[in-house]
C-alpha cells in the first residue's frame, strides 16, 4: 500500500511538471510577446522593456521554467504585474472560497445523486425508476451556467430570497451559507444527475452477482443487500468517477464564479486572463492542477482502501 | 424447527419474450426430518430450477403453480416478506460456486454476522463466536484469523466450508446444497462430500443435494429423484435406483457413468438426440424421442406413474410393477 502510495504521488509530481511546460509553451506559441499584448499598441518601447525584464520573458524559456519551479519549492508563485502583490497570496485569498464552493457542490450532489441512484435500483422497472431517469438526464443536459442565470433571476431577482452576487459577509455565517446556496446548486445539478446515473448503472451490474444471491437466500433485506453489499462495490466507478470531475467542476466554478461575481480562483483566472498577468495565470494553473492531482491520488487510494482486491494487487 | 417437505404436482414456467419456458412440470417429491435427498440430472433438466423454487428464489418472470408445503405452510402461497423471513432461518441454501459466493469487499466473518441477522437475541460478539466454533467444526484451522480475511484470500475448498458453515449457522430445517461439489477440483470434492457426510449424523433436519455427478448422489443421499427435461422421471431408495433402476433415462444415465466402467474405452457411451425444446413441451413421454424402447403410446400419451415398491416409482410406459 506505501509503495503504491509513493508510486502514485510520484506521477502526480511528473504530471505537475508537465503541465507547467505546456502552460509556458503555450504562452510562448501564442503570437506576440506578452509585454506587447499586455502593454497595447501604443506602449513605449522603454515600457515594454522593463516590463519584459520584470516578467523574467528576457531569459531562455527552459531558464524560465526552471526558476518558476525553484521558486515555487520556496513557495514563491511570482509577483502580479499590475498590483505587485505575491500570487500565493491572491490564490491563497481566493481558494477557500472556490474549494468550499466546490466541495459543497460534490457533497450535495452526493448526499442525493447516491440514495436516487440506489432508489432506482430498488425500484427498477417502476415509475419511480423512470422519473428518476428523466430527470437525472434532464439536469446533466443542463449547462450550470443556465442554471446559475436562470435561479439568478428566480430566487435573488423576482423573489428576492437569496443574494444575487459576492460571497456573503466576512464573519457572517449565516450570510456566507445564503450567498453558497444558489452557485453550489448550479454546480451540483448536472451531478446529482450523473452520480444517479451512475450508481444505478454499476449497481444493477453488482446486483446480478452471484454473491447478491447468496445474501439474498439468508433473507437479508433489501436495503440492507443495496446499502451495505452493493453499493460498496458499485460506488468505486462513481468514486473515479467523481474525482476525474473534480476538474470539471472547478472549471465550472469559473462560469458560476463569473455569474455570481463570487470572488474565488474562478475569478482571478479569468481576470488574470483578461489583462494579459501571466504570473496570476502560471501560478493558479499550478495550484489548481496540484488539487486536482491530489484528488485522483486520494480516489485512487480510497479505492484501495474499499477494495481488498486492489489492495492486494498493490501490496504484491 | 424440523419439519417435513413436500412438493405436489409443481410447475414453473419463465415468462420470455419468446413464450413461456415450462422448466418445471407437474413434479412431486417429499423429504422428511433425517433424510438426505438427492436430485439428479443432465443440465438444464430442471434441477435448480426446483431447489430455486423450493428455497423461494425464483426470478421475477418466473410463474409457479402447485404446491410446496413445508412443516404444513404452503411456501408457493407466501407473499415475498414471509418467504424472506423463512430464508436463512429455516431454509438455506449452499450455492455451486464457491469462488463467486462472497461478497468480494467485506470480511467473512462481517458477512457470516449479517447472516444470522434473524438471531435478534444475539450480540455481534456471541455471533462471532458461533462463527469462529462452526469454522471449527466444519474444518476451517485458524478460525479466529479466518474471519478477518476477505474471500480472495481462501482457497476454493476452503470458500465451500465456509458457505456450509455459513448455512449451519442458521440451524435451517431445510438445507439445500445445489451442485456442491461441481465447481471445486476432484480432492476438494471428496473432503466436502466427507465434510458433508459427517455433519448429517448430528444433524436433524432435510438435506437436499442437488447433482449431476452420479457419485456424489450415491455417496451422500437417502433417497433420489432423478430428473429429465423439467419432470421426476423416477424416484426411489439409493440402492434401488443404482442397483434396480426401471425408467430407460435412469439406465442409459448409469451407463454413461465413467465411474461405473470397468475396463478402459475407446469412446465414452452418450445419450443420443437431445433434451426436447421446452417452449413447446411434447404432449406424451418426454423421453420418447431418445429412448430405444418407445413404442406407440409414449409419443401421444403421458407416461403413468408406476409404483414399484413402497417408494420406488418410475413414469414410463414401459415399466411394469
Amino acid at each position: 500500500m506505501l509503495a503504491y502510495a509513493v508510486k502514485r504521488i510520484g506521477l502526480g509530481l511528473l504530471i505537475l511538471v508537465l503541465v507547467m511546460i505546456a502552460m509556458y509553451a503555450a504562452v510562448f506559441l501564442v503570437p506576440g510577446d506578452p509585454a506587447t499584448v499586455a502593454l497595447g499598441p501604443r506602449a513605449t518601447p522603454e515600457l515594454k522593456r522593463l516590463l519584459i525584464e520584470r516578467m523574467g520573458l528576457d531569459q531562455p524559456v527552459w531558464w524560465q521554467i526552471v526558476e518558476f519551479f525553484r521558486n515555487a519549492l520556496t513557495g514563491n508563485l511570482g509577483y502580479d504585474v499590475w498590483s505587485n502583490r505575491p500570487v500565493s497570496t491572491l490564490v491563497l485569498e481566493a481558494l477557500p472560497n472556490t474549494l468550499i464552493l466546490g466541495l459543497t457542490a460534490l457533497t450535495v450532489a452526493l448526499l442525493i445523486g447516491v440514495p436516487l441512484g440506489c432508489l432506482s435500483v430498488m425500484r427498477r422497472g417502476t415509475t419511480a425508476d423512470t422519473i428518476i431517469g428523466v430527470l437525472s438526464v434532464g439536469v446533466i443536459a443542463v449547462p450550470s451556467f443556465v442554471v446559475a442565470i436562470y435561479s439568478l433571476l428566480l430566487f435573488a431577482v423576482t423573489l428576492r430570497w437569496l443574494p444575487a452576487i459576492g460571497a456573503g459577509e466576512a464573519g457572517d455565517i449565516v450570510s456566507q451559507a445564503k450567498a453558497l446556496i444558489m452557485p453550489a446548486a448550479a454546480i451540483a445539478l448536472g451531478w446529482i444527475g450523473y452520480i444517479a446515473r451512475m450508481v444505478r448503472a454499476s449497481m444493477m451490474e453488482v446486483m446480478g452477482e452471484p454473491h447478491i444471491r447468496t445474501a439474498r437466500s439468508f433473507g437479508l433485506p433489501e436495503w440492507k443487500i443495496v446499502s451495505k453489499y452493493a453499493l460498496r462495490i458499485a460506488i468505486i466507478p462513481t468514486i473515479s468517477l467523481v474525482a476525474v470531475g473534480l476538474g470539471s467542476i472547478l472549471s465550472s466554478a469559473v462560469f458560476v464564479e463569473a455569474v455570481f461575481a463570487r470572488p474565488g480562483i474562478g475569478k482571478l483566472i479569468t481576470d488574470a486572463v483578461n489583462t494579459r498577468n501571466y504570473p496570476v495565470v502560471m501560478g493558479t494553473v499550478l495550484i489548481m492542477t496540484a488539487i486536482y492531482v491530489s484528488i485522483t491520488i486520494a480516489a485512487d487510494l480510497l479505492i484501495a482502501r474499499l477494495d481488498p482486491r486492489v489492495r492486494d494487487v498493490f501490496r504484491g | 424447527m424440523t419439519g417435513s417437505l413436500a412438493a405436489s404436482n409443481l410447475s414453473v414456467r419463465y415468462e420470455t419474450p419468446h413464450g413461456a419456458v415450462h422448466a418445471l412440470r407437474h413434479v412431486d417429491i417429499e423429504a422428511h426430518p433425517g433424510e438426505v435427498i438427492g436430485i439428479v440430472g443432465e443440465s438444464g433438466c430442471g434441477k435448480s430450477t426446483l431447489v430455486t423454487a423450493l428455497a423461494n428464489l425464483l426470478p421475477a418472470n418466473a410463474r409457479i403453480d402447485g404446491s410446496i408445503s413445508y412443516n404444513g405452510v404452503d411456501l408457493a402461497k407466501l407473499d415475498a416478506h414471509h418467504q424472506r423471513l423463512l430464508r436463512g432461518d429455516e431454509i438455506a441454501l449452499v450455492g455451486q460456486d464457491p469462488m463467486t459466493a462472497f461478497n468480494p469487499v467485506l470480511t467473512i466473518g462481517d458477512q457470516l454476522v449479517d447472516f444470522q441477522h434473524h438471531r435478534k437475541d444475539l450480540g455481534r460478539a456471541q455471533k462471532r463466536a458461533r462463527i469462529a466454533a462452526m469454522l471449527g467444526r466444519v474444518g476451517i484451522a485458524d478460525a479466529e484469523r479466518r474471519m478477518n480475511s476477505y474471500p480472495h484470500e481462501l482457497s476454493g475448498g476452503m470458500r465451500q466450508r465456509v458457505a456450509i458453515a455459513a448455512a449451519l449457522l442458521t440451524d435451517p430445517g431445510l438445507l439445500i446444497a445445489d451442485e456442491p461439489t461441481t465447481a471445486l477440483d476432484v480432492t476438494m470434492e471428496a473432503q466436502i462430500i466427507h465434510l458433508l457426510r459427517e455433519l448429517r449424523r448430528d444433524y436433524n433436519g432435510i438435506i437436499i443435494v442437488v447433482s449431476h455427478h452420479l457419485g456424489v448422489i450415491a455417496e451422500l443421499c437417502d433417497r433420489v429423484y432423478v430428473m429429465y427435461a423439467g419432470e421426476v422421471v423416477e424416484g426411489g431408495e439409493v440402492d434401488a435406483i443404482f442397483h434396480d433402476a426401471r425408467h430407460p433415462y435412469t439406465q442409459a444415465l448409469l451407463a454413461c457413468d465413467p465411474a461405473r466402467f470397468h475396463e478402459k474405452l475407446d469412446r465414452l457411451p452418450t445419450i443420443p438426440g437431445s433434451l426436447p425444446n421446452l417452449t413447446q413441451p411434447p404432449s406424451g413421454c418426454v423421453y420418447a424421442p431418445r429412448c430405444d424402447r418407445a413404442f406407440a403410446p409414449c409419443v401421444s400419451v403421458a407416461p403413468p406413474l408406476v409404483k414399484l415398491s413402497v417408494s420406488h416409482m418410475a413414469r414410463c410406459h414401459a415399466v411394469t410393477p
